[in-house]
């Protein structure tokens, strides 16, 4: 009898264990694949080069910042929407809204004689805020009406595609001071490696020829901006009230208004958020390229809705992680930098993105059986 | 003594349908009252218009005195009266800290109350203090609930009633869906409340439960009220009776009028 519940108690012991690493497995694979995917990039890179070119370079690494910054911006709200059970499919015209009503604004601000530095930020302010509308509207329809979040979103986005593109003519809004340029591409730091160079903070070095071929951009601006609201993403999510609201009301919406969690108003300040998050991107959109662009945003909701799949957000609502999209996006960025730097046709990446989308999910399901398995027999 | 609630004739129609139907009933202090009846008899439907789920057409509700009219759950929750719901109302991916408090989190202030965050030490400490009060152990409290038994959780529902200092607590069918061992901790602690001197209704089809914590039964059928006893003074086949409609004090009454 003694040996028999001993027996059992190490069994269960074992059990235990076995649950604790499917856990540790499910939770840092994610990064596992980062860091494989980095290594076969800088191996297979190497080798197809003849030595001759580095994947991992500050340069690249910064290039690749560069480039998840738009869809880890929209991701981040698509983050806390998706936990609370709803997702947003407006992100990527209302990203490109932002960029058109920034660009428009700040155009015609510097011709009608404004300073360029507050024309700048007024035409920011007003971008973000363009966007910052349709995802309220978003949040009162859904909150109040009880429409499927899919529908009102999908339903959004074609108003803000048909605004943008009736502000902009189809075009690129074009007649931006310098500044603009200089925030989308300037950065914090600047790095000239080698013979007579440093490290210059905030202030370009004036270099030309040969040693403008060493300077290095560390942190450029949309980086740092991306940077920010990704620590105040983490913080909201997972140390404040906000966030825990926002886990429960995807958990389980009736029990969350019966404790007195204010959901419709919780609900419109997701979908708000969402828009601001798209219009930052917005912005950063016209900074980077010089000017306004309505179809900035749209090759990039897919992408977006993938990075918080693939971070390990519950399309059911009340699991995910702001540190999951961004290793999402990361993984996204890479594996497009990495393919076009193989020299492979660039649409390999759409097909390596989707067998990720799904392995993430088939990974966190696997989790679940076997954990539920192990539950059963125990 | 006064009723700490009084209800009275109240009236709930949903469409066509009466499913309450000029209900009166009291409750006082340190009474555990059990409220019977077949499916659809009317029981749930009752009790939401009391903790502000439903808005009852006809009649009043009389809270420690009071007239009250709750327009939504809060407010009877505000007021002291905590309804554990048949579908336990509970965040299954949250941990049972975060259960307890939702809605009502302890914060952490910082800059005069500029950012605030919560505060999961003191919020898994109280829960810790309020669970050992009810003599309920579990393996961890941090883990999300949905990983806990039917037992463990319902138990999660009742710390967090009297966490909130419940003057008054209704519980929906606190037994149903739970294993034998779990059904007879969820009594104890109904028993475990009623020493504390906080009344409670609860709904049950389980009449030996009933038989077994209650100090009245009352007995709805077809939305009406048909009778109310002492439970010591009546047996489970009576009260049968009345829940299939073979006895109805009502019909007697009108008989004899
Ligand atoms: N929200 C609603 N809309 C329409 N009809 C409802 C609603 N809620 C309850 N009813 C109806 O009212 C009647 C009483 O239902 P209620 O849930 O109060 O019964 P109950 O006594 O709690 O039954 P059970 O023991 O099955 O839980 C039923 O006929 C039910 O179908
Ligand atoms: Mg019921």
């Amino acid at each position: 009898m003694a040996a028999e519940s001993s027996s059992l108690a190490i069994a269960s012991a074992r059990t235990a264990r076995q649950k604790q690493l499917v856990l540790i497995v499910s939770r840092v694979w994610a990064w596992v694949f980062l860091a494989l995917l980095i290594a076969f990039f800088t191996a297979s890179v190497f080798s197809t080069s003849g030595g001759s070119v580095n994947f991992l370079t500050l340069r690249n690494s910064q290039n690749i910042l560069m480039a998840i910054t738009p869809v880890l911006l929209m991701g981040l709200g698509q983050t806390f929407v998706i936990i609370a059970a709803g997702i947003d499919l407006s992100v990527g015209w209302v990203m490109g809204l932002a960029s058109v009503i920034s660009a428009l604004v700040i155009a015609d601000l510097v011709a009608q004689g404004m300073a360029e530095t507050p024309a700048i930020v007024l035409g920011f302010v007003i971008g973000v805020i363009a966007a910052a509308i349709p995802g309220f509207i978003n949040g009162v329809i859904i909150a109040k009406l009880r429409i499927p979040s899919f529908i009102v979103t999908l339903g959004m986005s074609f108003i803000a595609r048909g605004i943008s593109l009736l502000l902009s003519g189809g075009n690129v809004v074009i007649g931006q001071p310098p500044g603009v340029r200089a925030f989308g591409n300037e950065s914090l730091l600047y790095l000239i490696s080698g013979e007579g160079g440093g490290l210059y903070f905030l202030q370009r070095p004036n270099v030309t020829g040969e040693a403008l071929q060493r300077l290095d951009r560390i942190l450029p601006w949309p980086v740092v901006v991306t940077a920010i609201v990704v620590a105040i993403a983490l913080f909201v999510l997972h140390k404040t009230q906000f966030g825990r609201h926002t886990y429960a009301i995807g958990g389980n919406r009736e029990a969350a208004l019966r404790a007195g969690v204010p959901v419709d108003r919780h609900i419109i300040m997701l979908y708000t958020l969402s828009g601001i998050t798209c219009g930052i991107a917005g912005i950063l959109h016209t900074a980077r390229f010089n000017g306004g662009s309505s179809i900035a945003g749209d090759p990039l909701m897919l992408p977006s809705i993938a990075a918080v799949i693939i971070g390990g957000v519950s399309m059911f609502g009340g699991h995910g992680s702001v540190a999951g999209t961004v290793i999402g996006a990361l993984i996204i960025a890479v594996l497009t930098t990495g393919l076009v730097m193989l020299n492979v046709q660039p649409f390999w990446q759409f097909i390596v993105v989707g067998i990720v989308v799904i392995l993430a999910v088939l990974i966190d399901q696997a989790r679940d059986l076997i954990i539920g398995r192990m539950e059963s027999q125990g | 003594m006064e009723p700490m609630l009084s209800v009275r004739n109240l009236v709930k129609r949903f469409g066509g349908l009466v499913a309450v139907n000029r209900v009166s009933l009291d409750v006082y202090p340190g009474e555990v009252v059990g409220l019977v009846g077949d499916n659809a008899a009317g029981k749930s439907t009752l009790i939401k218009c009391v903790s502000g789920v439903y808005h009852a057409e006809e009649g009043e509700i009389y809270f420690e005195g009071r007239r009250v009219s709750f327009a939504a759950p809060i407010e009877a929750r505000r007021a002291g009266i905590e309804t554990i719901y048949q579908d336990l109302a509970l965040a299954g991916n949250l941990d049972v800290p975060a259960n307890i408090f939702l809605g009502r989190e302890v914060k952490k202030r910082y800059l005069g109350g500029l950012i605030r965050t919560l505060d999961e030490d003191h919020m898994l400490r109280e829960s810790q203090t309020v669970l050992n009060s009810l003599e309920i152990r579990f393996p961890s409290l941090t883990v999300p609930i949905d990983k806990l038994s039917g037992g463990q959780r319902q138990a999660v529902a009742i710390a967090r009633a009297l966490y909130w200092k419940a003057k008054f607590i209704i519980m929906d069918e606190p037994t149903n869906n739970l294993g034998v061992v779990e059904q007879r901790k969820v009594l104890e602690l109904i028993r475990r409340l009623r020493e504390q001197g906080v009344p409670i209704i609860l709904i049950s089809h389980t009449l030996p439960d009933v038989f077994a914590v209650t100090d009245r039964i009352v007995v709805m059928h077809r939305g009406r009220k048909v009778t109310e006893k002492r439970t010591a003074e009546t047996n489970s086949q009576e009260i049968v009776q009345y829940m299939v409609g073979a006895l109805d004090d009502t019909r007697a009454q009108l008989q004899e009028a």
